[in-house]
């Protein structure tokens, strides 16, 4: 095929479903493009891999991509991740999700996966928005910020999702943003390696609702936003204080322990005598 | 080899939001009637600063033979 694109695209990417429906200069684009990169540095065997997503911005990435793919209902996409990996322990499961995808609709599903600790790779895309449905606040919209649905500001506090999922089980947690792209790439690589959940927040940007209900500029804008306030938590250890009123990047928690399809397969070789 | 790359655009894809323009070291890019145009490529160093943050796969380092 002789498509106008990169050649990664054109291994990767359904390119007849491009351009994607995604706004200009929404950040989910470039968060995309890291999966893939991350895919492909591990060599992984496209038809090995599988991208599940549930509903809303975020969720339309598998679409895009040319792997075995699910889109389902909303929030459910883990649940779904979970039957496709213990039919199938040998898949690599990615989950991409939206914030309120993963912490409002499928809250459940998502600290229940993280206690089990099944083998997935959950990818959350964090615009702290519901683009898709016009702008309504989500719950990793920051306190005060304003919505379709806030317009007085929202009273709500915002979920630290990245505490959340370390805190229900996941055994590996980072965070990275659209504008730090190969950090982000280094640690859904690093997700994909861990035997266990995996928990990636990608914090992404929408120009076009949060962006404008909150005068934070255009997309240009709002990666610099990224790169001037964000610092890799590796500062804690030697400057704390440089941390302060600052987003923390970068590999929070990594520490392996029994996965969920393994300890599932030993009771099944308990009743077989093998 | 380096003297072969190239900076290539599909411009059907390109949505004119500006980052690669406003992320790229050199001024080579430049937005015209909503879609980014390379300007000036003799300026380009080939970071690949444009293809990293490019949302919409629209601008990349090519060079291949067979890569128009």
């Amino acid at each position: 095929m002789n498509t106008n694109c990169s050649n990664l695209t054109e291994k990767y990417f359904r390119v007849n479903r491009l351009p994607h429906i995604w706004c200009p200069g929404c950040g989910h684009g470039t968060l995309m493009n890291t999966v893939v990169r991350a895919i492909d540095k591990l060599g992984l065997n496209k038809d090995e891999v599988v991208l599940v997503s549930g509903i809303g911005c975020s969720s339309r990435a598998p679409g895009y991509l040319d792997f075995n793919t699910l889109h389902t209902t909303h929030g459910r996409a883990l649940a779904f991740a979970t039957g496709i990996k213990l039919a199938n322990p040998k898949l690599h499961v990615i989950v991409i999700m939206g914030d309120g995808d993963s912490s409002a609709i499928g809250g459940n599903h998502l600290i229940h996966a993280a206690r089990r600790n099944i083998d997935i790779t959950t990818i959350v895309f964090n615009n702290n928005i519901y683009g898709m449905t016009g702008g309504q606040y989500s719950p990793t919209t920051p306190y005060g910020d304003f919505a379709t649905t806030a317009p007085f500001g929202n009273i709500d506090k915002p979920f630290d999702l990245c505490s959340l999922a370390q805190g229900a089980g996941a055994t590996y947690v980072g965070r990275a943003t659209a504008y730090h792209a190969p950090m982000m790439q280094k640690l859904i690589e690093n997700g994909l390696k861990n035997k266990g959940f995996s928990f990636i927040e990608g914090l992404s940007l929408c120009p076009t609702y949060y962006g404008r209900k909150n005068k934070k500029g255009n997309a240009v804008k709002m990666h610099t936003f990224f790169k001037d306030n964000c610092v890799d938590v590796k500062v804690l250890e030697k400057n704390p204080e440089k941390a302060e009123n600052k987003i923390l990047l970068g590999e929070f928690y990594n520490n392996p322990k029994p996965e969920y399809t393994e300890s599932y397969q030993v009771i099944i070789d308990k009743f077989q005598n093998k | 080899m380096a003297t072969d790359k190239r900076l290539l655009q599909n411009k059907d894809w390109c949505k004119g939001c500006g980052v690669c323009v406003g992320f790229c070291p050199k001024q080579v890019l430049k937005i015209v009637n909503e879609k980014c145009v390379i300007a000036n490529p003799e300026a380009c160093i080939f970071c690949g600063q444009c293809e990293l943050r490019c949302p919409d796969n629209a601008i990349y380092i090519g060079g291949n033979e067979d890569e128009q």
